[in-house]
């Protein structure tokens, strides 16, 4: 009771990145407020699937292992959840904001009439006093988060209900080992006497997925283009230059829009977060929904033919001209000084 | 067969669009300033609905928002583009709900109308950005849900059949009706106003709007019973107060900070290859790069 929940995706028998990343929170969280971290996962052959989590500090891992879970859907997944927290009554309830979580985290959420906060880009514990009600709380679960389309940034607490929910997008946390020699222990979850048949009446009939190629998130340096860059063909310089980088490379969401770059490198408030070492904007224009996914990158370099446009403001070194000069003459100069 | 098909659609400011007049002085945004718009993936959802309305004769397609008087625009919005009615939720009970207080009351009212084979909401509003109001609306309804949705391929035999829109890849997936659907924005664009309907129905109008016009529209609406959009108040469903508005959100807002667009201090570089060369030598040498 009163511990730290965190619901594990899977991904092909190995645990989402995303998940990953709410362990380490919820394991930095757990020691704040002297509790312990739980997780769940739900799915099928799940055997030995407690040696992925327990590195990062799990505790209890609840498993749900059975052939009628094997593709998410909604209701099965609902149900076991809602029954498993009105028994161990969790303090906190993490979740992915993918696909998944934000699917599963408000139906959960209302059918424990539980609040949750969406989209959360950071989560703290701290103090409340609501004058109002002369009341006053410890060890809340602040959850911040950008609201009205990335133009203010809210802290949201659930004062008197349990479990405090909130999603998180894949990215946004880090991703750290607690503990390699950590064990906990695993709770297997009777599936069969919680699922009835109105939770089967969803039916998946086929299923198309790719494998996520890019890792942008993980790299050290990003060069990324915006619409600025023309062109597809335009677009593509940009992989030499991060070739010769050692870089990954990523997108505004213009550039994505008009075919020059797929969804998965899209960086901002709809793509994924990164905080490289270096960040190279190419022909970017800065708007708050991109600098809300790059602005913790540890050096910026805007290169942009508008001095006026907004990424300059956040750049450390505004390159003033056209990228389709700019970036050929990168690569050449950084080969002739790394030679 | 026809089908009864309700749309969640909501009034939203125009997050999208921050233009320099909605700026204030010290860099934030002034949201009052915001012009108020049909939030866009509900009109994903519109389309949809309409789609299933051309498709399945004899269906009816109803429109409910819940929001301040004003926010009876989206409902004649969506009249003109195609659907039969709407139903305005407004009262200060409502004020300050959060996604659970929002859902319930939205179930509620749909309580009301009573009969409905889907419900389509889009998948998510540009304001409060949660997509959590359709999924909570489904569970309060007790009906299966299916979020992200591209395209509805079929609704017969008491069966939907939809292409959901995954981060990695598509699925499609089959649930008996009554169900709940959320729309992306990746479907269809809505349909234009068709230029009839707008002519019709110009001067429908909520109760509230009525008695602040002239006595002419109420004459009007005497003889032509489409032109009157339906407005509820909290004592025109059946609700547990405790659930609704302020009391019944469990999150609160502790603090809210405005976004200020800062300028830093950055290094100019010209593009001549001079000043490039000094750029990736400072860079090489102080392991950024290389
Ligand atoms: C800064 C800020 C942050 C917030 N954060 C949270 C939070 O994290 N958690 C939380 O629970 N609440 C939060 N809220 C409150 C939330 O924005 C409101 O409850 C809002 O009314 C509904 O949520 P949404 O805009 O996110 O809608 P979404 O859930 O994104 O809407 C999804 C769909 O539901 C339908 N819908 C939604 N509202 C209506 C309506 N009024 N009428 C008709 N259809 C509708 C539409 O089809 C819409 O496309 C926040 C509010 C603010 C101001
Ligand atoms: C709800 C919502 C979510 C969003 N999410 C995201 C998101 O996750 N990520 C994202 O990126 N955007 C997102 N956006 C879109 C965002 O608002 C901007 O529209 C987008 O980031 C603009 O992309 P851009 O900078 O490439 O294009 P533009 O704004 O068109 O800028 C192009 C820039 O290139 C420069 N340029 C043009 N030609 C050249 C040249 N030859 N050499 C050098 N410079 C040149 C121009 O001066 C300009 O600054 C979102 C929007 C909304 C409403």
């Amino acid at each position: 009771m009163g511990n730290v929940f965190v619901i594990c995706e899977i991904e092909e028998g190995k645990i989402a990145d995303v998940s990953l990343e709410l362990l380490t929170k919820g394991r930095s969280l757990a020691n704040d407020l002297s509790c312990k971290l739980e997780a769940v996962v739900l799915g099928n052959n799940l055997k030995g699937i407690e040696k992925q989590v327990y590195p990062y500090g799990v505790d209890v891992l609840h498993v749900g292992d059975d052939k009628r879970l094997e593709v998410y859907t909604t209701l099965p997944f609902t149900a076991i959840i809602v029954e498993l927290f009105k028994k161990e009554k969790p303090e906190i309830c993490l979740l992915g904001a993918s696909t998944l979580g934000r699917d599963l985290g408000p139906r959960v959420s209302s059918a424990l009439k539980s609040g949750l906060t969406a989209d959360c880009t950071a989560l703290e514990i701290g103090d409340h006093a609501d004058k109002k009600a002369g009341k006053e709380y410890k060890n809340l679960l602040y959850q911040i988060r950008p609201a009205f389309g990335g133009n203010i940034v809210a802290t949201i607490i659930n004062p008197d209900c349990r479990p405090q929910m909130a999603t998180v997008r894949e990215g946004v946390m880090k991703m750290e080992v607690y503990n390699q020699a950590h064990k906990g222990k695993v709770n297997n979850i009777d599936v069969d006497s919680i699922l009835k048949p109105a939770d089967l009446v969803v039916k998946v009939m086929e299923r198309h997925m790719e494998k996520s190629k890019v890792n942008i998130k993980n790299s050290s340096i990003v060069v990324a283009g915006g619409y600025g860059m023309g062109s597809k063909e335009g677009f593509d310089q940009l992989y030499q230059l991060a070739e010769v980088l050692g870089a990954e490379v990523g997108a505004s969401r213009a550039a994505v829009d008009a075919g020059f770059a797929d969804h998965e490198r899209q960086i901002g408030q709809t793509g994924v977060t990164v905080r490289p070492k270096l960040y190279i904007a190419c022909g970017i224009s800065g708007q708050i929904q991109h600098t809300a996914g790059m602005e913790e990158s540890s050096m910026v370099i805007a290169i942009n033919n508008d001095s006026a446009a907004p990424i300059n403001k956040i750049a450390d070194y505004v390159i003033n001209g056209d990228v389709n000069d700019i970036v050929p003459k990168l690569i050449k100069l950084y080969k002739k000084n790394t030679k | 067969m026809g089908l009864k098909i309700i749309v969640l659609a909501k009034q939203v400011p125009d997050t999208r669009n921050v233009g320099k007049d909605a700026m204030k002085a010290d860099g934030t945004v002034n949201r009052a300033a915001l012009p108020a718009i049909f939030n866009p993936e509900d009109l994903n959802a519109l389309e949809q609905a309409l789609r299933l309305k051309d498709r399945y004769k004899g269906s009816e397609l109803t429109i409910l928002t819940m929001g301040p008087g004003r926010a009876a625009d989206v409902i004649r919005e969506g009249l003109y583009r195609g659907a039969d009615k709407g139903y305005l939720l407004t009262d200060r009970a409502f004020a300050g709900s959060d996604t659970l207080a929002t859902s319930y009351a939205i179930s509620c009212a749909i309580k009301k109308i009573k009969s409905y084979d889907i419900i389509i909401a889009g998948r998510q509003a540009i304001d409060g950005d949660t997509a959590q109001v359709g999924p909570q609306v489904a569970e309060k309804l007790n009906l299966p849900q299916i979020t992200y949705a591209e395209k509805i391929n079929a609704a017969d035999n008491g069966k939907i059949s939809v292409l959901r829109r995954l981060e990695r890849g598509v699925e499609t997936v089959e649930a008996p009706l009554p169900c709940l659907i959320t729309v992306n924005a990746s479907a269809p664009d809505c349909r234009p106003r068709n230029a009839k309907r707008v002519m019709k129905y110009k001067h429908a109008k909520t109760i509230t709007e009525t008695q602040d016009q002239s006595v002419d529209y109420i004459d009007l609406s005497a003889d032509r019973p489409y032109l009157k959009i339906e407005e509820w108040s909290v004592n025109d469903i059946e609700t547990d107060m405790q659930w609704l508005g302020l009391t019944g959100s469990p999150t609160k807002v502790k603090k809210i900070e405005n976004v200020v667009f800062q300028a830093k201090e950055s290094k100019l570089i010209s593009n001549s290859e001079n000043e490039l060369e000094e750029l990736i030598v400072e860079l090489i040498e102080n392991h950024t790069i290389g």
